[in-house]
């Protein structure tokens, strides 16, 4: 079953100037998550805050958990959780006052509402910064907290826009892993982000948007494999580079790319693990000692430069460099 | 219906929850006028011929509670535009509760504030001699009324609060329209040296009006007033409960309104 699905959404800004959702459709099955990945102003936010009843389009429908947002608004408030993309507290009042104030205009009684405050804070660690108010806390207690206040009902329909942006990146690696643990209990999680890698780690399926349109969908195996598949890279010593290439050329048939600043020598194989076999053979002979070699599936990064023709984030950019070298070994 | 009552008290609760977690706030907010009180009282309260029994306290007091109340707009505009820039309006439309609870709350919330600052207020005008001399019946309507009076300027502040969104621009916004309309009044000074015209403005002026009717309910004669002899000058207090009436009964279901669309 769907448990969200947008139809041809449509909402400008400025008298049809700025068209922030241009068509946009999608849909996620229950209990899966879909990250929805663009660029910063692709429309992750006005997506979400549709979905989420704070924002009537100007066209197009939209279901969460099979009712129509439109037309009963408070019918999905009832089963929806979001946590939006910078943390909305009181940050003069405590994390205790949050959760509790938040429960009770869930409608949990006071009782109930004390409870589930105190379930909620062990759960993401800040029981001890609990009566401490939240301009006291880091961004990723903050947004932990956020998040807590976003699951006092336990939604069936879980909105997390841009849940790590801001992050330093043990408060990311934290954050992952409670929303690894929420998947696992089966909601169903619509999550935004401008980070390739995080779409690939968290979601089951991804919708890349751009300009207010889904540009491309599928799991992160299908979109990479939809620029192509494997690369052989190979890092030599500087003075190695112009043989190495002319072995990798003979392996691979074509032209290899060259970053002669970071002696990388890199180009496509269609058969992938036997060119890698060849290659070092080649090298071998050669007496040419790589400091590195291997097999390079196109990341997520690539796939959005193939799609939209420009970069994603210079943020971004940064920890898929950072990951894609540690994936190198 | 009992949901929705259960729902705006939980925000008042809020409002009274950051009063004791940052007191900071309630002692400038208090400390303020009660500054207004000492220097009106001393600077001007010697070159104003009053020509009232006690002096020029006793005009001067319901002045300053009028203008300290008008300014509960502010209060008002700058915490929702706060809540709209930190996205706490987004969580609380996301929520399943009733459309007004938002709004109300914090307009009961600014009134409950505003119990606070007028005691403190009273208290010390007391000190440096004012004297209410109608009974406790008609002292206790007059703060009944400084607070109604309050509660409806409230509603502008909504409507400013979430239409700015801007906590910042909201402040200039209020203090540039509320600091004319308490000066182009009664509160202070007679509107007898003013130009006919802006006398004839500052009779009609709600400000007026409301201290009007305070002078009469604190029991001090309104020597201040009712120069150009308009008929809200004459009818203070009716007058302010007409204006009082219009502000909520305009303001409330265009705030309300505003606020179910609200996008920030
Ligand atoms: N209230 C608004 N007024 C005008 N333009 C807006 C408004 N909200 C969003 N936009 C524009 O719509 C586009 C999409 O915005 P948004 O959904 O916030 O993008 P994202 O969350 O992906 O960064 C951007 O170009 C943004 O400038
Ligand atoms: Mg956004």
């Amino acid at each position: 079953m769907k448990s969200i699905i947008a139809q041809e959404l449509v909402k400008t800004y400025d008298k049809g100037a700025v068209k922030a959702l241009d068509g946009l459709s999608l849909e996620v099955e229950e209990g899966t998550v879909l990250g929805l990945l663009g660029p910063n102003g692709a429309g992750k936010t006005t997506t979400v805050r549709v979905l989420a009843t704070l924002l009537t389009p100007d066209s197009g429908s939209a279901t969460v958990a099979g009712i129509d947002v439109l037309k009963h608004p408070d019918e999905v408030r009832k089963i929806i959780g979001l946590s939006g993309q910078y943390a909305a507290l009181d940050e003069t009042l405590t994390g205790w006052d949050n959760l509790t104030m938040f429960g009770r205009l869930y409608h949990l009684n006071s009782a109930a509402s004390k409870k589930r405050a105190e379930e909620l804070l062990e759960k993401f660690s800040l029981t001890d910064a609990a009566k401490r108010p939240i301009r006291t806390y880091s961004g990723g207690m903050r947004r932990r907290l956020d998040l807590a206040a976003s699951l006092i009902v336990k939604p069936k329909v879980l909105f997390l826009d841009e849940p790590t942006t801001g992050l330093d990146p043990r408060g990311r690696m934290e954050m992952w892993d409670v929303i690894d643990e929420l998947v696992k209990g089966g909601v169903t999680l619509l999550l935004t982000t401008q980070y390739l890698e995080e779409a690939d780690h968290l979601a089951d399926s991804i919708a890349v948007i751009d300009t207010g349109k889904v540009i491309a969908r599928g799991t992160a195996d299908e979109l990479k494999n939809q620029v192509g598949g494997e690369r052989l890279e190979i890092t030599v010593e500087v003075d190695q580079i112009a043989a190495a290439t002319k072995l990798v050329e003979l392996v691979s048939g074509t032209t290899p790319t060259v970053d002669s600043g970071i002696r990388r020598i890199s180009a496509p194989v269609s058969n992938g693990s036997a060119s890698l076999i060849q290659v070092l053979r080649l090298l071998d002979d050669a007496k040419i000692h790589p400091l590195d070699i291997g097999l390079k599936r196109p990341s997520l990064d690539d796939v959005f430069i193939s799609l939209t023709g420009h970069v994603a984030e210079v943020i971004s950019e940064e920890v898929v460099g950072g990951k894609n070298a540690a994936k190198r070994k | 219906m009992l949901q929705s009552v259960s729902d705006f008290l939980v925000i008042t609760k809020r409002q009274l929850l950051q009063m004791i977690r940052i007191p900071e706030v309630l002692i400038f907010a208090t400390i303020q006028p009660a500054m207004f009180v000492l220097l009106f009282r001393y600077v001007f309260g010697g070159a104003i011929d009053s020509g009232v029994d006690g002096g020029y306290v006793q005009l001067l007091m319901p002045g300053i509670f009028v203008q300290t109340v008008a300014f509960t707009l502010a209060a008002t505009a700058v915490g929702l535009a706060a809540d709209m820039q930190k996205g706490l309006i987004d969580r609380f439309r996301s929520l399943p509760i009733s459309r007004s609870a938002v709004v109300i709350g914090r307009t009961v919330g600014d009134t409950l504030q505003n119990v606070v600052t007028l005691v403190v207020m009273g208290l010390v005008g007391f000190l440096v001699g004012w004297r209410p001399s109608s009974g406790p019946v008609k002292i206790f309507l007059g703060f009944l009324f400084l607070l109604a009076f309050g509660y409806s300027m409230s509603w502008i502040g909504v409507l400013i609060g979430l239409s700015v969104r801007e906590e910042r621009v909201a402040q200039n916004l209020v203090f540039m329209t509320v600091f004319p309309l308490t000066f182009l009044s009664n509160a202070f000074a007679p509107t007898t040296g003013m130009p006919k015209v802006l006398q004839y403005f500052a009779e009609w002026n709600p400000v007026s009006t409301m201290v009007a009717a305070c002078r009469e309910l604190f029991g001090t004669e309104n020597i201040f007033g009712a120069t150009a002899n308009s008929w809200p000058s004459q009818n203070p207090i009716l007058m302010s409960l007409i204006y009082m009436i219009l502000l909520v009964a305009i303001f409330a279901p265009i705030s309300v309104r505003k606020y179910v669309r609200v996008s920030k």
